[in-house]
């Protein structure tokens, strides 16, 4: 299980590093918010794996307010968005 | 024996739903516009977060958490499109996309029609915008 905590370990820090670039880079407000929809998920991910390779149930709640944070934050971002050059 | 199959299943299936993190990370990076980056997102959404809590499941192996586990995956698999829905439909309001990229465009013709009509109501308005957001 070892080997397994650190090739996810590796694969999500790669992941959470890529999502950053695009968060940073991202022409407009909608790129961002994808990007930190990612970010929200590759958090949960993480959280995932603790729990698996623990086994422990600690942070179950938080997997699931992350759905749910991330639906709010996607749709109101994306409800506001107007028709401007880099909005 | 029994034990070591069950690790080893969820091993892979942790393996393979971080992958799927990963590749929705390439995804944003390669991606040459909102719509095919939004489709890279939407990978370990739901495919991803599956694998990462049958996981967690097999782990435990306990029936009290398995509702949690199904309602945390059903809460995304509600949610996903939805978001997904609303953020490309801004986009293609704001037209950040790219034309050439798609394939077919059913909605062009939508908007087209209703911008005509709304000319025919109002008159035209001089300050229209037409061109398309590239990076």
């Amino acid at each position: 299980m070892n080997i397994v905590l650190w090739i996810c370990g590796i694969t999500l820090s790669i992941a959470g590093a890529l999502a950053m670039i695009r968060l940073a880079k991202g022409p407009s407000i909608l790129e961002r918010v994808i990007a930190t929809d990612v970010l929200l998920l590759i958090v949960s991910a993480a959280l995932c794996v603790d729990m698996t390779i623990n086994k422990h149930t600690d942070n179950l709640i938080f997997v699931l307010l992350a759905c749910l944070v991330g639906f709010v934050g996607s749709v109101t971002v994306s409800r506001f968005v107007t028709d401007r050059r880099n909005a | 024996m029994l034990d070591t199959v069950i690790d080893i299943v969820a091993g892979t299936f942790m393996i393979v739903g971080c992958l799927m993190s990963l590749a929705a990370g390439i995804g944003m990076l390669r991606f040459p516009d909102l719509l095919s980056r939004l489709h890279a997102a939407t990978k370990p959404q739901v495919l991803g977060l599956f694998l990462l809590l049958a996981a967690l499941g097999l782990e435990l192996r306990s029936w009290a958490v398995l509702p949690v586990l199904l309602l945390a995956w059903l809460l995304q698999l509600l949610t996903a499109p939805v978001s997904a829905h609303m953020v490309g439909r801004a986009g293609y309001r704001t037209r950040h996309l790219k034309r050439e990229t798609l394939i077919a465009d059913e909605l062009a013709a939508v908007v087209e029609a209703a911008e005509q009509r709304e000319e025919a109501e109002h008159g035209r308005d001089g300050n229209r915008d037409r061109a398309d957001f590239i990076d």
